[in-house]
């Protein structure tokens, strides 16, 4: 008897549908509700010539040594208490192989007020380090040679201000600011969509991102200008895709800032770096990060004209989700953050933060941060992970997935040039409703148990173990606002008052800030004291409150 | 034979005090607190204790619902039932959210705040326990 050939394809969906499926209630698309197959084949491969890590369009990574040539930076993320606790534990983390600094301020500092302004009050050294003047960002980096180091700070409002401090300290180091590596957040944009610390209104921010932009593409050379942040929108309950397109729509708006005031795309776009999260859903986050790639080389190179090989490769950061840990047996959160990682680790990312498991309670002890870092190293070299680049492609569902992600951002891309670009789409809440929405509905999902969350909405257990978390002293409180204080008595008045003077002319006018602004740090005026000048011409932003 | 009075719903002003902008939580919890049937009241970000119950008294609202995430609560939570009670508006209820630890729970009631709510809680168990603290509505 002869056994005609049956298409494999076909006689595995026939099976497939006489079987029954778990029938438990739980969702089968992803995180963000892209639904999915059981099975994806060589019908769902997307047909295009092939793709090569370091070639246009970068889907499978910018470079074309991957990890075989450098292994990604591994920069975990902290900073609290005063700068001298926080220089002692970057002095810790350097000597256990971290890579490079990463700086958390203050909710003062972030805000752009100093310890002593009342509404400072309770929140001094609470989620990061104190930084009042230049007095304290010299303590923060004591020791630590900053020609050598690269550092990343987290801050956005107060953006230029911090980077001035840095460049003044290195100047006190004999470090010229042409030799300083590094990335400053800078993103204001998301602040407004998601994360909410902006100070002034959305136009004068733009200013101060461009002008930071133009002078560093001048003065700093090596120096990300710029984190475009996809991060805290997915922390605030986007999907993935949101995630994507808000960031990348971001991006493009800060290019046509930078080329409305003239800069050469060229001169600039290199300096641009991204910052993505790593969430859960594993292969929804690998191809995120692999479209992220492809989308934005793409637009730079057929958009914006850009020639320089760096202006269209979409370098980034991770951080592993912080929104995905869990206070309930928080031990698991290790386990959690692994998974993350690797998915960061096979989509490429030039740099990564790991979260410690107590983070969802307080700023991590000394024992999480190290076993955070510890996770990443035993990526590096334990798992083999890093020796093959981009070792997902091709797969059917992981390129499937890439192109879907794509699609939705193209949507979204085309839904906010209809609202008028991103600025307006802020001022119109179209962003924040539509990550309230997404937020709430995966809340109403784990209500209904569609999808679940291991030790809170099942497998719970009755008496969770305490765990020992890092307690801020109070009395720092009180040291931190003597300290700024001291600086003000300290400091030679007069040129201090001078350089916020000019600094006030300037913002009134159009000159780049950032000289101005480099002036009041060497001058040792406050952080506050700053910002207060500018917000005497820029005024305060207040945003509608929706829900 | 008890009489049937029409319910008013009870007024829930819910507030982000403190300096960081994390309103996922509030506004989740705020449409699920308006979905089962509060009147409720979004006062926004960055609200100081006094402006919380500036707003609270205008709004005629018989409980307060603060958001922080901040680390600030140990300072900001008992603020604002300090200025209740310098307003004497002590029947004001007041609860909160956000990050925080099991020992700061402790303190926090016993410095008048009526319940906390950390991460991972259901929606639901906010709710049961509002209707527990007001079985008749807000009438």
């Amino acid at each position: 008897m002869k056994i005609r050939a049956r298409d494999p394809k076909e006689v595995w969906q026939e099976e497939f549908d006489s079987k029954p499926s778990r029938d438990d209630g739980i969702e089968t698309s992803t995180i963000s509700g892209i639904p999915l197959k059981p099975l994806y084949t060589s019908a769902d491969l997307p047909k295009r010539e092939e793709e090569m890590p370091g070639v246009y369009p970068y889907t499978r990574g910018i470079h074309t040594s991957g990890y075989r040539g450098r292994l990604w930076t591994m920069r975990q993320f902290s900073g609290f208490a005063t700068a001298e606790e926080t220089n002692r534990r970057y002095k810790y983390l350097l000597a256990n192989g971290q890579t490079g600094l990463s700086v958390a301020f203050d909710m003062p500092t972030l805000m752009g007020q100093d310890s002593d302004a009342p509404t400072s009050r309770g929140e001094i050294g609470h989620c990061g380090v104190a930084i009042d003047s230049l007095a304290d960002m010299e303590t923060l980096f004591d020791g630590i040679p900053l020609g050598e180091i690269t550092t990343s700070m987290t801050i956005n409002s107060p953006a230029a201000i911090l980077l001035c401090m840095y460049i003044a300290v290195a100047e006190k180091q004999g470090v010229p600011a042409s030799a300083l590596g590094g990335t400053l957040q800078n993103d204001i944009l998301k602040e407004f969509i998601a994360q909410k610390e902006f100070i002034f209104p959305p136009e004068p921010s733009m200013r101060l991102v461009v002008d930071s932009i133009e002078y560093c593409a001048r003065e700093v050379p090596k120096w990300n200008t710029i984190s475009i942040s996809g991060y805290h929108i997915r922390e605030a309950g986007s999907t993935a895709a949101q995630e994507l397109a808000f960031t990348l729509a971001d991006g493009m708006a800060y290019v046509d800032a930078c080329l409305e005031r003239g800069m050469r795309i060229d001169d600039f776009a290199s300096r641009l770096s991204f910052f993505f999260d790593a969430h859960i859903d594993f292969f929804e986050e690998v191809a995120k990060f692999r479209a992220a790639r492809r989308i934005w080389a793409r637009w730079m190179r057929e958009r914006y004209g850009a020639q320089d090989e760096r202006s269209i490769k979409l370098r980034f950061h991770t951080q592993t989700a912080g929104v995905s840990l869990t206070a309930q047996q928080p031990e698991l959160n290790v386990a959690r953050t692994a998974i993350e990682a690797l998915a960061a680790v096979l989509g490429g990312t030039q740099s990564l933060h790991t979260n410690a498991m107590d983070e969802v309670l307080a700023l991590p002890t000394d024992k999480a941060a190290r076993i955070a870092l510890r996770t990443q190293q035993l990526l590096a070299y334990e798992t083999g992970v890093a020796n093959t680049i981009d070792p997902l492609g091709g797969s059917y569902f992981v390129e499937a997935l890439t192109d879907e992600m794509e699609r939705q951002a193209e949507v979204y891309f085309k839904r906010i040039e209809e609202l008028g670009g991103v600025i307006p789409a802020i001022e119109a809440s179209f962003f924040q409703k539509e990550i309230a929405d997404a937020a709430f509905r995966y809340q109403q999902e784990l209500e209904q148990k569609r999808r679940l969350v291991v030790g809170v909405n099942e497998f719970t257990v009755d008496d969770e173990e305490p765990m020992d978390i890092l307690r801020i002293d109070p009395k720092l409180e009180g040291e931190q606002v003597a300290r700024v204080q001291a600086v003000r008595r300290k400091r030679d008045q007069a040129r201090c008052s001078k350089a916020l003077a000019a600094l006030g002319k300037a913002a009134a006018g159009s000159d780049n800030l950032m000289p101005y602004i480099l002036e009041a740090v060497r001058a040792y005026a406050t952080e506050g004291e700053i910002m207060n000048t500018l917000i005497e011409v820029f005024g305060v932003y207040t945003e509608k409150a929706v829900i | 034979m008890p009489v049937d009075t029409a319910v008013r719903p009870v007024r829930i002003l819910v507030a982000k005090v403190g300096l960081d902008g994390h309103d996922r939580g509030v506004k989740v919890v705020a449409r699920a607190l308006r979905d089962a049937g509060y009147e409720v009241i979004y006062t926004g970000l960055r609200q100081t204790p006094e402006m919380v119950v500036d707003a609270a008294l205008q709004e005629d609202a018989q409980v307060i619902g603060l958001s922080i995430h901040s680390g600030a609560h140990m300072t900001l939570f008992p603020a604002v039932v300090q200025e209740l009670k310098r307003r004497k508006a002590t029947d004001i209820i007041v609860f909160g959210g956000g990050i925080i630890p099991e020992d700061d729970i402790a303190a926090l009631k016993k410095r008048g705040v009526a319940e906390l709510f950390t991460p991972g809680t259901p929606l639901q168990d906010i709710v049961d326990w509002l209707r527990k603290r007001f079985p008749r509505g807000g009438s």
